[in-house]
C-alpha cells in the first residue's frame, strides 16, 4: 500500500464528511426553489448540527447502553460506508475490505440498530418507526442486493472496484439489464433515504413518519449524529449509483494530478442528481404506507428482470 | 454470464428499446388510472416505432421505414386520440381501479418472463435477423399483456391490454422476421383502427344496458 | 504415555466421549438431585469440550475405522469417522459444551423440587447427546438406525419433561410420529442402497452401483426420512409445536445439533453412499429449501411466542441449508466442482453457524422464562435492564441470525450468494434462471429474517414493560453457570465471523471429501485476513478490518465530540412529541409488529380472525395464525389414515365362527395355491 493511496483514503474520509451536509443543504435548496421558496441557504445543515452538539443532551430515563451507543455505531457505519465507495478514485486500500454484498451487510446492520434503539423507549412512536423502518427494508435491502448481483454478473466480480472500472473503461455501452437496475436503484434510493413518495423528510406527522418516529427521543449531539449518518447515507446511495451507472471521471487512487477533474466531475455530478431528486420529490406525492410494499415489490421485480435479461441478452 | 460483444450502438439502442418495451408492459400490469394506462400505451407504441427504424437503419430494410411511420401514425397518434375521447364521452377519465393483489400479479409475471424466455431462445437460434435474441422479450411482453386483459374488471383497460398485446406481437414479428408483408400491415392496421370505433360503440352499449363498464356484469347474460 | 496419546485415534477419543456421557447420565440416575445441576452437567459439557478440541485438531485424518462386539451376529456395529462425522462432531461437541454449561444452571431450580424429574433429565439429556454422537459415527445401517431410534427416543422424553401440560403431550405424540414416519423412509432408502447384496455395512453401499430407477428411489427415502426429521417442507409440522414444549436447553440441542444430523444424513447419503449425483435431485432440493426458507421466516415473523418465533426461525435456516446442498448437487452434476464447493463450504459453514446463533437464542429465551415465567411476548418488554448479560448476548445472537456484518450468519450468506454469482452457465436453460432467483429468493429470506429478529429483541428485552402488575424487582438475570453457556455461544459467533479463512481452510477436507475440490488456496490466497473465494478482484471481504474500522469510527468519533464539544447529559421523562399519557400499552405488541406481514402475506397464512361490531359494548379483537399445511397436508392425510383403519378394523367381527372363516379360507387359498 503506497502512502499516497493511504493519503487518498484519508482524503476520500474527510471530503465525505464536509460534502455531506452540503448535498442535504443543496437539495433542500432546489426544493425551496421548485416551490417558490427562498430556502434556507446552502450551509443550513451546518448550522444545524453546530446547533445541536452545543445543545445539552436529555435522554429519557429509560433509555439503555444499545440507546446511547447508537447514534455512534450509526455514524461510523455510514462513514466507513462512504469511505469505501469509488467517488473521486478507485482502489482505496478500504475497498478490498469490503465489498458490494459487505456494503449492503453495513447498511442493514446500521438500520437494524436504530430500528432496535427505535423501541428501546417503550414509546408509541418509536415502536411504529421501527415497524414501518423494516417494512421498506425488507424489501428494498433484497432489490439494492439484485441491482449488485446485476452490475456483479456484467463485470463479473462483487469488488465495487473492479464494477466501476469494468464499467468506465467498457466505453458507452448500453446495458438494458442496467437501465431496469438503475430504475430499480432509484426506487430504493428514494425509499432507503426516507425521500417523497415512501416518507418525507421534513414531516412531523405521525401518519408519515419513518425516519423521522425512529429519531424522536434523541437530543443533541447523538442528534446531530444521526443526520449527519443520514447526510452521509444519502451522499453514499447517490454515489453507489454513480460508480454503478455513471462511472466516468473517477480516477485511480494515487492519481493526484487527475483528482482536480474527477472532484469537479464528482460535483457536478452530485448536483445534477440532487437537482433531480429535489424535482423527483416536488413532483410526486407521498404514497400511503401501505402502498409503500408494492412500490418496493415493484423495485425487487425490476432488479429480479435486470439479472433476468442480463441472462438473456448477455447485457 | 456471457462476455459481451462489441456491438454497435444501433444494435445497443435495440436491446435497450427491447428492455423498455418489457418495462412497459410491467407498468400496464400495475396501473390503477385509465389516464396513465392510455399515455403508457402511446409510449409503448413510440418506442416500438423507434425500435423499427432503428432496425431499419441496421438492416437497410427500407420497407420498415413504412412500417416505423404507420405505427406512429396509427399507435401513438390516432389510437390513443381516439382512446382518450372514448373515456372523455364515457366519463369515465378520472377512473381508479382496484387491482387483484399487485405482488401476486407481478409475482405471475415474473415467472411469465421467465417462460417466455426460456421458450424463445431454441426459436432465436433458427432466426436470421440480428434482433433474435430480443425474441423472447416480445413473447414476454405478449403474455404479460394477455394477463392485463384477463385481471382487469372493467372495459377499457381490458381493450388497452389487447392493444398493447397486439403490439407485443408485432415487435416479435419485426424481431423474428423483419416485419410482415406490407399488405399484411396495412390490413392489420385498418382492422385494428376498425376494431377500435365497434369497441367504441360497444362501450356505450354496455354502459346503457348495465350501467357500469364492469365486465363481471355480463356475466348475467348467462343462460340459467 | 506419549505413545499412548500418539496412538489414541480420534475414533477411540469419540467412543470414549460417548461413553463418558452414558456413564453421567447413569449416575445422574442415582445422584441426589441437588447435586445433578452442579456436577454432572459440567462433567457433560467437560466431555462436550474434550471431544470438539480433539475433532478441531484431528480434522485432517484419514478415515478411521472400528467394529464393536455388540449388535447383531452377523452385523456387528460398524463404527467409522471420516472428516464428514468429524466435522459434525466438532459442531456437536462445540454447541454441547455451551448447552451443557447453561443447564447446569437452568435445572438448578429443578433440583431444588421433588420427584425424580431431574434425575431422569440428566439420563435422558445424555442419552441423548450420546446418540447423536453414535449417528455420526454409525458405519452400518442397523447401527445407524438403533442410534437415530434411540436419539428420537430420547428427545421425545425430553421433550415431554413437563408432560403433566396436555399440549406438551400432544407435540411430544405429533414429535414422536413424524420421527418414526421419516425413520421408515431411512430405512427404506437404506434397502434399496443395499442393493441385494443382503450386506447393510456402508462400506458395500458406498462400492455399489444402482440403476438410475433406484438411485431415485433412495435419494428421494432419504431426503424425505432425513428432511422429516430436519424439518423440511412438508414434514415440518413437529417442529414449531416440539420446540416450544421442551425445556429451553433442550430445544437449543434439538435446533441446534439434531436438525443437523438429518443435514449429515442427507450429506452423506447424497454425496458419499450414493455414488453419481443427478442435477434434478440438486434443483429439487433447491427448491424445496428456499419454499421451506420463505415459509418459516414468514411465519416466524407473525408469532406471539418467543420459542415459537425461534422454531420457525430453525425451519428457515434448515430450508436455507438443505438449498445450499441442492445448489452444490447441482453444480457437482454438471462438473462444476470448484463453485460446488463454494457452495457446499457455505453450507456446512451456515450449519455451524447456526448450532451456535440458534443455540444462543434459546438458551437466552430460556433465561427469560426462567426470571417472567412468560413466553408470550405481549406481556414482556424492558428485559434489558433488569437482565444485561442475557440481552447482550441475545443481542449478538440475533445480529448473526439476522446476517449482519461482522458476525458468523453474514459470512455464510456472502459465501452463499458468492456461489449463486459465480456459478457458470448450465446447459439447461431453466436450471440457468433459476440460479438468480434462488439468489433473490435466498437474499428475501435473509431480509424478512432481519425483521422477524428485530421484532424478537425488540420486544422482548427493549421498551417499557408490558404487563403492570410484573415486579419487576424480581426479575433477576441469569445465573453464573448460564453466563458462561450465553457467552461461550456469544464468543463462537462473534470468533466465526472474524476469522474466516481459518474456519474455511478447516472446512475444505470435508468438501475435498465430498466434491474433490476446495477453496483453500484461492480463499487464503492474500492472507488469513481476507477473504477471497476465487481471485481478489472478483470478491473479497475481511470482517476483521471491518470490525476494527468500526470499532475505530466509533472511538474516535466519540473522542471527538467529547473534546472539541461537551459530554453532558440530563435524564428526564420519554418525550413522545409531547403526548402526556403514555402507558406502555401503547408500545407494539408482537401481533402489532407483525401486522404488516400478515397483510401483505395473508394468503400464505391460514388467518382467522374475530372482529368486534362497532356496538359491542365490550370489544373484543382476536387472530390466530395457523398452518395451512394441516389443512391441506397433514388433515387429509390423518383422514385417510383412519379410513383406511377403520376399514381393517371391519375384519374385527367379534364372532368365533367368523374368525374360523378367515383360518380357512387361508388354508383353502394356500392349498389351491401349492397344487
Amino acid at each position: 500500500m503506497k502512502l499516497s493511496t493511504l493519503l487518498f483514503q484519508f482524503f476520500q474520509n474527510g471530503l465525505v464528511l464536509l460534502l455531506a451536509p452540503l448535498l442535504l443543504g443543496w437539495v433542500n435548496q432546489c426544493r425551496a426553489w421548485l416551490q417558490n421558496r427562498s430556502g434556507a441557504g446552502l450551509l443550513q445543515p451546518y448550522r444545524m448540527l453546530f446547533k445541536l452538539f452545543h445543545k445539552d443532551a436529555v435522554l429519557a430515563d429509560n433509555a439503555s447502553v444499545l440507546f446511547r451507543s447508537t447514534p455512534y455505531i450509526l455514524f461510523s457505519c455510514m462513514w466507513l460506508a462512504a469511505s469505501l465507495v469509488p467517488m473521486v478514485a478507485t482502489d482505496l486500500p478500504l475497498s478490498a475490505a469490503v465489498d458490494v454484498i459487505a456494503l449492503v451487510g453495513i447498511l442493514a446492520l446500521a438500520r437494524v440498530f436504530i430500528a432496535l434503539a427505535a423501541m428501546d423507549i417503550g414509546t408509541a412512536f418509536g415502536s411504529l418507526g421501527a415497524r414501518r423502518e423494516m417494512l421498506v427494508s425488507f424489501l428494498a435491502e433484497p432489490a439494492l442486493l439484485m441491482v449488485f448481483f446485476t452490475a456483479a454478473s456484467i463485470s463479473a466480480s462483487t469488488s465495487l472496484v473492479t464494477i466501476v472500472e469494468t464499467i468506465a473503461h467498457r466505453g458507452f455501452f448500453i446495458y438494458p439489464s442496467l437501465a431496469f437496475a438503475g430504475i430499480a436503484f432509484l426506487m430504493v434510493l428514494l425509499a432507503e433515504n426516507a425521500r417523497i413518495p415512501v416518507d418525507n423528510p421534513s414531516t412531523h406527522l405521525e401518519l408519515t413518519m419513518i425516519h423521522e418516529a425512529m429519531i424522536l427521543e434523541y437530543s443533541a449531539r447523538h442528534l446531530a449524529l444521526i443526520e449527519w449518518a443520514s447526510s452521509l447515507k444519502l451522499l453514499v446511495y447517490m454515489s453507489i449509483g454513480f460508480a454503478l451507472f455513471l462511472p466516468f471521471g473517477i480516477t485511480e487512487a494515487g492519481n493526484w494530478a487527475a483528482l482536480p477533474l474527477s472532484l469537479a466531475a464528482l460535483f457536478a455530478k452530485l448536483a445534477v442528481a440532487g437537482f433531480g431528486l429535489a424535482l423527483l420529490e416536488t413532483l410526486s406525492a407521498k404514497q400511503r404506507v401501505f402502498r409503500v410494499p408494492e412500490y418496493l415489490g415493484t423495485a425487487f421485480l425490476l432488479a429480479v428482470l435486470a439479472i433476468l435479461i442480463h441472462y438473456l441478452l448477455g447485457a | 454470464m456471457a462476455v459481451i460483444e462489441h456491438l454497435p450502438i444501433a444494435q445497443q439502442l435495440l436491446n435497450l428499446f427491447a428492455a423498455l418495451l418489457l418495462l412497459i408492459a410491467f407498468a400496464m400490469l400495475s396501473q390503477r388510472r385509465i389516464l396513465s394506462l392510455i399515455n403508457l400505451f402511446a409510449l409503448q407504441g413510440f418506442i416500438l416505432t423507434l425500435s423499427i427504424a432503428d432496425s431499419a437503419w441496421l438492416t437497410h430494410q427500407n420497407h420498415l421505414y413504412y412500417s416505423a411511420a404507420l405505427t406512429l401514425l396509427i399507435k401513438v397518434i390516432i389510437l390513443p386520440w381516439l382512446l382518450h375521447r372514448l373515456i372523455r364521452q364515457l366519463n369515465i377519465e378520472w377512473d381508479v381501479e382496484t387491482l387483484i393483489n399487485i405482488p401476486t400479479t407481478m409475482l405471475i409475471g415474473i415467472v411469465l418472463v421467465v417462460f417466455a424466455f426460456n421458450l424463445a431462445l431454441p426459436i432465436s437460434e433458427l432466426s436470421g435477423t440480428i434482433l433474435r435474441h430480443t425474441l423472447g422479450i416480445a413473447t414476454a411482453s405478449v403474455l404479460l399483456s394477455f394477463m392485463m386483459m384477463i385481471t382487469r374488471r372493467k372495459a377499457v383497460p381490458q381493450v388497452i391490454g389487447f392493444l398493447a398485446m397486439e403490439n407485443g406481437l408485432f415487435f416479435a414479428a419485426t424481431s423474428a422476421t423483419y416485419g410482415m408483408p406490407m399488405v399484411v400491415e396495412l390490413g392489420i392496421a385498418l382492422d385494428v383502427l376498425v376494431g377500435m370505433f365497434i369497441f367504441g360503440i360497444f362501450f356505450f352499449q354496455i354502459r346503457e344496458t348495465f350501467d357500469s363498464l364492469e365486465i363481471r356484469h355480463m356475466e348475467k347474460l348467462k343462460e340459467d | 504415555m506419549t505413545d499412548f496419546l500418539n496412538s489414541l485415534l480420534l475414533i477411540d477419543i469419540a467412543g470414549a466421549a460417548t461413553l463418558a456421557w452414558l456413564a453421567i447420565g447413569m449416575l445422574g440416575l442415582f445422584a441426589p438431585r441437588r447435586m445433578i445441576a452442579s456436577t454432572l452437567f459440567p462433567a457433560g459439557a467437560l466431555v462436550a469440550l474434550l471431544l470438539a478440541a480433539s475433532c478441531l485438531w484431528g480434522l485432517n485424518s484419514t478415515p478411521q475405522i472400528a467394529v464393536l462386539p455388540l449388535g447383531l451376529p452377523d452385523l456387528p456395529f460398524h463404527l467409522r469417522l471420516d472428516v464428514l462425522s468429524t466435522f459434525f462432531l466438532f459442531l456437536l461437541g462445540a454447541a454441547a459444551t455451551g448447552i451443557s454449561l447453561y443447564s447446569a444452571g437452568y435445572f438448578r431450580a429443578m433440583g431444588e423440587q421433588s420427584g425424580s424429574k431431574l434425575n431422569l433429565l440428566c439420563l435422558q439429556y445424555h442419552v441423548f447427546l450420546a446418540s447423536m454422537a453414535w449417528v455420526l459415527l454409525a458405519d452400518d445401517a442397523y447401527f445407524f438406525m438403533v442410534a437415530w431410534e434411540t436419539m428420537a427416543l430420547s428427545s421425545y422424553f425430553l421433550v415431554t419433561t413437563d408432560h403433566e401440560i396436555p399440549e406438551i403431550r400432544r407435540a411430544g405424540f405429533l414429535y414422536l410420529l413424524i420421527a418414526h414416519v421419516g425413520a421408515i423412509g431411512i430405512l427404506l432408502s437404506f434397502g434399496v442402497m443395499q442393493g441385494g447384496h443382503g450386506d447393510y455395512t456402508f462400506a458395500t453401499m458406498r462400492a455399489g452401483h444402482l440403476d438410475p430407477l433406484w438411485a431415485n428411489a433412495a435419494f428421494l427415502l432419504a431426503l424425505f426420512g432425513f428432511g422429516a426429521k430436519a424439518g423440511l417442507l412438508p414434514m415440518h409440522a413437529w417442529l414449531p409445536e416440539a420446540h416450544p414444549a421442551a425445556p429451553s436447553p433442550v430445544s437449543a440441542l434439538m435446533s441446534g445439533i439434531m436438525l443437523k444430523t438429518a443435514i449429515y444424513g442427507i450429506l452423506r447419503v447424497t454425496f458419499d453412499l450414493l455414488d453419481d449425483r443427478l442435477w434434478w435431485w440438486g434443483a429439487l432440493m433447491l427448491v424445496l429449501g428456499l419454499l421451506t426458507a420463505l415459509f418459516g421466516v414468514l411465519f416466524a415473523a407473525v408469532q406471539s411466542d418467543i420459542k415459537r418465533l425461534l422454531a420457525y426461525s430453525s425451519i428457515e435456516n434448515i430450508g436455507i441449508i438443505v438449498s445450499g446442498i441442492g445448489l452444490s448437487v447441482l453444480l457437482n452434476a454438471y462438473g462444476e466442482n470448484a463453485v460446488a464447493a463454494l457452495a457446499l463450504t457455505a453450507t456446512l459453514y451456515h450449519t455451524l453457524n447456526h448450532a451456535f446463533f440458534k443455540g444462543l437464542l434459546f438458551m437466552g429465551t430460556g433465561s427469560v422464562l426462567h426470571a417472567t415465567t412468560e413466553r408470550n411476548m405481549a406481556k414482556l418488554g424492558g428485559l434489558i435492564h433488569h437482565m444485561p448479560w442475557v440481552a447482550m448476548t441475545a443481542l449478538v445472537g440475533t445480529l448473526a441470525i439476522a446476517g449482519l456484518p461482522p458476525f458468523n450468519g453474514f459470512v455464510s450468506e456472502w459465501l452463499m450468494l458468492q456461489a449463486y454469482l459465480l456459478a457458470p452457465t448450465l446447459p439447461e436453460p431453466y436450471l440457468n434462471m433459476m440460479l438468480p432467483l434462488g439468489a433473490a429468493a435466498l437474499a428475501l429470506a435473509a431480509a424478512l429474517a432481519a425483521y422477524a429478529m428485530v421484532k424478537f429483541y425488540g420486544i422482548v428485552f427493549l421498551g417499557r414493560p408490558r404487563r403492570q402488575n410484573q415486579e419487576q424487582t424480581q426479575i433477576h438475570d441469569a445465573g453464573i453457570w448460564e453466563r458462561l453457556g450465553l457467552v461461550w455461544m456469544a464468543a463462537g459467533c462473534v470468533l466465526l465471523g472474524l476469522f474466516p479463512v481459518n474456519v474455511i481452510l478447516q472446512l475444505d477436507h470435508v468438501t475435498q471429501l465430498l466434491v474433490g475440490n476446495d477453496l483453500g488456496n484461492s480463499a487464503a490466497r492474500t492472507g488469513w485476513l481476507w477473504l477471497t473465494p476465487v481471485a481478489p478482484e472478483r470478491a473479497s471481504y475481511s470482517p476483521l478490518l471491518l470490525f476494527m474500522m468500526m470499532l475505530g469510527g466509533i472511538a474516535l468519533t466519540f473522542l471527538i465530540v467529547r473534546k472539541f464539544y461537551h459530554g453532558r447529559l440530563r435524564m428526564g421523562a420519554a418525550w413522545d412529541c409531547g403526548y402526556p399519557l403514555q402507558t406502555p400499552r401503547m408500545q407494539d405488541s408482537a401481533d402489532g409488529f407483525g401486522q404488516p406481514i400478515k397483510q401483505i402475506f395473508e394468503q400464505f397464512f391460514g388467518l382467522s380472525r374475530e372482529v368486534p361490531s362497532p356496538f359491542d359494548p365490550h370489544p373484543h379483537y382476536q387472530s390466530e395464525v395457523t398452518d395451512p399445511l394441516w389443512k391441506i397436508f397433514y388433515r387429509p392425510i390423518a383422514r385417510s389414515a383412519e379410513f383406511i383403519s377403520r376399514s381393517v378394523g371391519m375384519l374385527q367381527q367379534g364372532r368365533i365362527s367368523m374368525y374360523l372363516l378367515y383360518s380357512f379360507v387361508t388354508l383353502i387359498a394356500l392349498l389351491a395355491l401349492v397344487i
